[in-house]
């Protein structure tokens, strides 16, 4: 996983509640058993005018103009801004491979679907939770003025914007030292294995059930 | 000291360590279908890991398998190799499959209750949003990405916070046609889709501890639908029952001592819960949704209702775009909404009792002219069922298509799909964009209401049909 430390980038605002996993990557693209090459497919439904399927060629098709990612002014963004419940739906972890495929490594909304946040932290993606007025805030800013980017700082948690305003968010201090180090979960999980077998041999006592094979 | 939650039993049963807020916990059950677990199998092999306990994985392919044409195999390459990827991941690994053309492969959620694989009191989990439906026997079920599935394979543990504890109580006698997808539907119409994030849900109340097993764990099911990774119910006498005797109960001395740590599972009387909910189930009528989220979801006797009345602005912005997406015009009766394609099945309503319901609206009638219809059963051993039961007559004498178990048109992996534009009654839990296929649209209904819908092609009061 790509470490995340500080990050500055242009904002793509997507002004909509309840953006469910499917909207994000469709499920024919669920159909690879790999975790690249997401990107391109990235919310397929609302950016192409065609119908998407697995491993095309996405050059040459035709674009819905009106979507924001379509929109010139947020080419490169890094950075994106949304509404209530995002992520909503599917487990599919092809969503957030999807969003940093394309780019996006942090994600500012009112509120996440709870299995969603989770996989952006094991892909490196950081999503910030930032109260209801300061998203529309910003969502007037970003849409205002073109070139409109935010700085965000993991380390000392705050957001800043070009006028120099500082915004604090809160992360789980675990998460947050994974995503600082790139670390890998499991590796730290293997650290308490003896945990885990005293566990084990403590409830293979007390619920035997459990472990008999029929 | 306050008492516990029937969460908080099964959590506290499960920690192997905690630090802060975080917490190791233990994971008895784990289910894989072909989608979500290629990456995790892969990430293993990468590091050179193996299972830690590969006889507490159980896998089966769901979501891309056909529902007719069996003899052919899988037509399309892709998902061909997704679903061969799976039977040689689970070669390698050592772990049991119900592959294709075992008579026990179906839909992940209905497979695993139904061998007994899911059992009360145990931590289940399984990289797709719908594993809420364990719940209904007990159990903490919740889902999981795929880099988590990675982390219970190789650890047989997952790094957890604790949730909050949410009760939803409906007391009271459900009217004739009103069913467990009504309840379900109507609990989310209140609490939204966001409603039950970052809590776990407890249903409670005499309506819910009324319904069957399947009814539960239709509720259970679409927790996820309200937000809430989980979705549980207390264990009674139902529960032991619908569990005795499964493959993979335990048996034997094991059987009293299981059920003696059963009898436990139920929330303590004084116990406290962070945010309750109560319904009248007499006041629920049959559901019908005519939006892009299942919390857009009104009652057969409602209307399409207008942006206009709303007063948040980004809601009724909302309900404009889904109103487009859908193709209705505000105030329009429910039941004057035709539609094209009827979806029974899914993790949802693909059960022995969900079929023998739509099976009993569909007798003796005929599917409308303008009307395509299907039944998908949830798992080899319903369809097994359903036919010796005489079911699948009764559907295909009406006109229904009768298929083989999977997934299907809850998500359209495979090939059964709706074209852009036509307009589906499903049984299953989604009705986002593009959800059943590009430009489809979606109404979540029960099986009872969707065979009404087969059968006079419009949404219509099932409860007419009775």
């Amino acid at each position: 996983m790509e470490p995340l430390n500080q990050i500055s980038g242009i904002v793509t605002p997507l002004d909509r509640a309840n953006i469910d996993t499917d909207a994000i990557i469709p499920k024919q693209f669920l159909k690879s058993i790999r975790r690249t090459g997401f990107g391109p497919f990235l919310f397929d439904e609302w950016r192409y005018l065609d119908q998407g399927q697995p491993e095309m060629d996405c050059t040459g098709r035709p674009l819905n103009t009106d979507f924001v990612l379509n929109q010139p002014r947020y080419a490169g963004s890094n950075i994106l801004l949304t509404q209530d419940n995002f992520g909503c739906g599917s487990s599919r972890e092809h969503a957030p491979w999807a969003l940093l495929d394309f780019g996006f490594r942090v994600i500012l909304a009112k509120s996440f679907a709870d299995i969603f946040y989770n996989n952006c932290f094991k892909n490196g993606i950081l999503p910030v939770v930032l109260p209801a007025k300061t998203i529309d805030d910003l969502m007037a800013q970003v849409i205002a003025s073109e070139g409109y980017t935010l700085s965000v700082d993991l380390p000392g948690q705050t957001i800043t914007t070009p006028a120099g305003d500082t915004i604090p968010f809160e992360v789980d201090p675990h998460r947050k030292e994974c995503l600082l180090g790139g670390l890998d979960d499991i590796a730290l999980t293997l650290a308490h294995r003896d945990d885990i077998s005293a566990y084990e041999t403590r409830r293979k006592s007390a619920t035997p059930w459990l472990f008999a094979t029929p | 000291m306050s008492g516990k939650t029937l969460f908080d039993k099964i959590w506290d049963d499960h920690v192997v360590r905690s630090e802060g807020n975080t917490s190791l916990l233990y994971i008895d059950r784990h289910l894989v279908h072909e989608v979500t677990s290629p990456q995790a199998f892969e990430g293993l092999r990468m590091a050179g890991r193996t299972p830690l306990h590969p006889e507490a994985t159980f896998a089966v392919p769901d979501h891309n398998v056909p529902t007719t044409g069996l003899e052919h195999g899988i037509t399309d390459p892709v998902s061909r190799i997704q679903v061969e990827t799976l039977d040689s991941n689970c070669d390698q690994f050592g772990i049991t499959e119900f592959a294709m053309g075992d008579p026990r492969q179906g839909v992940v959620h209905v497979m695993a209750p139904e061998q007994g694989i899911t059992l009360p009191g145990m931590t289940i989990v399984c990289g797709d949003s719908h594993t809420a439906t364990h719940g209904a026997m007990g159990a903490l079920a919740f889902g999981i990405g795929t880099s988590e599935v990675e982390h219970v394979l190789a650890t047989q543990c997952l790094i957890q916070a604790k949730g909050k504890n949410m009760r939803v109580v409906v007391d009271g006698a459900l009217g004739a046609g009103v069913y467990a997808k009504d309840i379900v539907l109507a609990i989310i119409g209140v609490i939204g889709t966001a409603g039950g994030t970052g809590y776990v849900i407890e249903f409670a109340g005499s309506a819910i501890m009324g319904l069957s097993m399947e009814g539960r764990m239709t509720v259970c099911n679409m927790a996820i639908e309200a937000g809430a990774r989980a979705g549980m119910i207390a264990v009674d006498d139902k529960t032991i029952d619908y569990v005795k005797g499964r493959p993979y109960a335990p048996s034997g001395d094991l059987w009293p001592l299981a059920v003696a740590h059963w009898q436990t599972l139920h929330s303590d009387e004084d116990a406290v819960f962070d945010q309750e909910i109560h319904l009248n189930a007499a006041d629920i009528l049959p559901q019908v949704t005519w939006g892009t989220s299942p919390e857009m979801v009104t009652h057969i006797n409602g209307q399409v209702p207008d942006p206009a009345d709303e007063q948040d602005a980004t809601r009724s912005t909302s309900i404009k775009h889904a109103l487009d997406y859908m193709g209705l015009t505000a105030g329009t009766p429910m039941h004057e909404v035709a539609v094209d394609r009827v979806f029974i099945g899914s993790c949802t309503n693909g059960r022995i009792e969900d079929l023998r319901v739509a099976a009993a609206v569909a007798k003796g009638r005929k599917v409308a002219d303008t009307v395509s219809a299907m039944v998908v059963p949830g798992s080899g051993l319903v369809k097994t069922q359903a036919e010796a039961e005489g079911l699948d007559k009764i559907f295909v004498e009406a006109g229904f298509e009768w298929r083989d178990p999977g997934c299907s048109m809850c998500l359209a992996m495979n090939a059964d799909h709706l074209e852009p534009g036509e307009r589906c009654a499903a049984t299953s839990n989604r009705n986002f964009e593009g959800r059943q296929g590009k430009g489809g649209r979606t109404h979540l209904v029960s099986p009872a209401m969707a065979a009404a819908a087969a059968v006079t092609g419009h949404f219509t009061d099932v409860r007419e049909l009775l």
